[in-house]
């Protein structure tokens, strides 16, 4: 499997996201095939012994994760793809991914749950388990695909965001967009930019793994460059060393949350249609995002303008955005497949003025465009 | 200090790591000068070896090591390690763990990597504190089983013993074991009232016997005795090279299509 620059074919999701990750030059691949995202690594366990990539089957999403840390501190471009179950399972490993600052991709294709749930229907549970899954205070950095074009492309930005920000990137997306089947015509090859981790030009002795960067984020050395250095996940100085001075952990916490809120313009991504014209708004994600633009046109042949809003990077989620696009409408329409995840987001950001209702779906089918149009009815 | 430093030392981050964190009577540093003098032996370069462990007091080894070296999660060193290797075969992969964390929660992992036979030495530092809580098993006969292609036991008493299995560990091709039996006087000894450390290390020397030795005692004989050697040493294919293999054969046959 090649990626088909400059092509146009009918494309699955979960395709164009291993598409998007060999465009993007991933060179490493460990998992445990899980529906709905096995698709992903069955694309790339054929495709990347072609390139002398390495793709390995672990005995679990555990070990999935942690071999994909331990490639990227060997220098490799690393990716793993999992759903609910396992998603669950790896993230004692985000969280150390994030602490020891490595980058890599994981594709996230929820399924509904808890537990095993309905396997493998659509849902959109794992918002907030993207966000706050791992244990402490962290970085998080989570894309949300609505379309198959898409789906390769936030991969490709994915491992860019990854190597940018030496940290771990989530690409979420869901059932409905990771089986779906699209006309998608791809980029050229020079279209596309592929951003490498900055490496140190320091002399070895005086290598700092986590040295202070007025990006936050230090250049990195792999394992064999010569570099020799540590890595764990207790809390470090700058070398990587073990401490609990408080100067030297505020520094590294702090800087870790730096990373992220100092930065939110290369982060922060929205689509927005009709928002400014209209006094109600549709939020929404995901495959709900292609209801909600179906729900807008709809309501527009019965003369009713709405608004949708839609976040693309779900975190560092748009609190500037929100608040400037929606604090003043009458009502915000938040549909989900969940029990309400990221209307708690608007909630926060809109005053009391704002109308925020819910609508919302766990039975593992789509929300349908009438379901909201319904919604939007009521209020207007 | 001596004008002639140990050549210990340039394996060490000797002048930023120090003092340990170990306790008095712990074995594990005796294990650490092991791994030091086989890696001499061997003349491998500093650069080359990535000494990756997970949780525990064995797995806090790697700091005080002047190599590339990975400081994991609990269990997890054989998994990160696996990525290390996988992603550059050049590298000499090391993994030391304790025996709660390669055979405890690390459990799965041990077991899968060594049935994959992916070049990586395994050293568990066996101090019982993991067997305290349940009833320990034979760690070499369940790796043996698993298809570990070198398995051995030796114990911190019998040093120059372990230096060559630790060596022989690190030369075999393919996933590698050594389980080394180490005093820790402060949990398992105390709790169990076997003495300070001088008492635990002549246990080690008194209830242990050597393979050979082994082989011509009863199993009534050999219970409870502890036994040290080479215990499995076969040939089976490296998964890293048969990887190399395959990605050879890939292209071959894309190369084909393209034609």
């Amino acid at each position: 499997m090649r990626v088909p620059w400059g092509e146009t074919r009918l494309v699955q999701g979960n395709e164009a996201i291993a598409l998007g990750a060999l465009a993007s030059g991933v060179n490493f691949f460990a998992g445990y095939p899980i529906t709905p995202s096995t698709e992903v690594a069955e694309m790339l366990a054929r495709s990347l012994p072609q390139g002398d990539g390495a793709f390995i089957q672990m005995e679990d999403e555990i070990a999935s994760v942690s071999a994909v840390m331990g490639a990227s501190l060997a220098g490799a471009r690393a990716m793993t793809a999992t759903s609910g179950p396992g998603f669950s399972l790896m993230q004692e490993g985000i969280g150390f991914g994030c602490m020891a600052e490595i980058p890599f991709v994981l594709v996230d294709v929820m399924r509904a749950g808890p537990s095993t749930g309905l396997p493998t229907q659509v849902a959109q549970g794992d918002v907030m388990q993207a966000r706050w899954g791992t244990h402490g205070d962290h970085p998080a950095i989570v894309l949300c695909p609505a379309s198959v074009r898409e789906c390769f492309d936030l991969t490709v930005r994915a491992f860019n965001l990854s190597e940018t920000f030496r940290t771990p990137v989530i690409l979420l997306s869901d059932e409905v967009v990771g089986h779906m089947r699209e006309r998608v015509t791809f980029p050229k090859c020079e279209e596309v930019a592929v951003i490498e981790r900055p490496v140190p030009e320091t002399p070895t002795e005086w290598y700092e793994h986590y040295h202070p960067t007025p990006s936050n984020v230090s250049p990195m050395a792999t394992y064999g460059s010569g570099y020799r250095f540590h890595v764990t996940g207790l809390t470090h100085d700058r070398q990587g060393f073990p401490t609990r001075r408080r100067d030297e952990v505020d520094e590294k916490l702090a800087r870790l949350k730096a990373k992220i809120t100092r930065r939110l313009d290369e982060l922060v991504e929205i689509r927005t249609h009709d928002v400014e014209k209209s006094s109600v708004v549709i939020f929404a994600y995901g495959s709900v995002y292609r209801s909600a633009l179906a729900a807008q046109v709809q309501l527009a042949k019965k003369n009713k303008r709405v608004g949708v809003f839609r976040p693309v990077t779900l975190w560092p989620f748009p609190d500037m955005e929100t608040k400037e696009l929606l604090d003043d409408k009458d009502v915000v329409i938040v549909p989900e497949l969940n029990q309400g995840q990221l209307i708690h987001e608007i909630e926060r950001l809109t005053s009391d003025s704002v109308r925020v209702i819910p609508v919302q779906r766990v039975d593992g089918y789509e929300l349908t465009p009438e379901e909201i149009v319904s919604a939007a009815m009521e209020v207007m | 200090m001596p004008a002639q430093l140990p050549y210990e030392y340039k394996y060490l981050r000797a002048k930023k790591k120090f003092p340990h964190v170990w306790c008095p009577g712990c074995g594990i540093g005796i294990v650490m000068g092991s791994i030091i003098r086989a890696v001499d032996a061997l003349g491998w370069n500093k650069n080359d070896i990535v000494l990756v462990s997970g949780i525990g007091c064995t797995s806090r080894m790697p700091v005080y090591f002047d190599f590339n070296t990975l400081h994991t999660m609990h269990g997890r060193a054989l998994a990160f390690a696996t990525g290390v290797k996988l992603a550059n075969p050049g590298l000499k992969v090391i993994a030391v763990m304790g025996d709660g964390d390669a055979l405890a929660i690390g459990g799965n992992h041990i077991i899968h990597s060594a049935r994959r036979n992916i070049e990586i030495t395994s050293i568990i530092v066996n101090n019982y504190n993991y067997g305290m809580i349940e009833p320990g098993f034979d760690t070499c006969r369940l790796l043996d089983a698993a298809g570990a292609v070198f398995v051995a036991r030796g114990t911190v008493y019998h040093v120059i013993e372990l230096d060559g299995l630790i060596r022989q560990a690190m030369e075999k091709k393919g996933l590698s074991v050594v389980e080394v039996m180490s005093p820790c006087p402060t949990n398992y000894g105390r709790a169990n009232r076997l003495g300070g450390a001088v008492e635990m290390m002549k246990g080690l020397r008194d209830g242990s016997v050597n393979a050979a030795q082994a082989a011509k005692l009863s199993p009534e004989e050999l219970k409870g005795r502890i036994v040290r050697g080479v215990l499995a040493d076969r040939e089976a294919p490296e998964y890293t090279e048969l990887y190399a293999d395959l990605c050879r054969r890939a292209r071959e046959k894309a190369s084909e299509v393209d034609e």
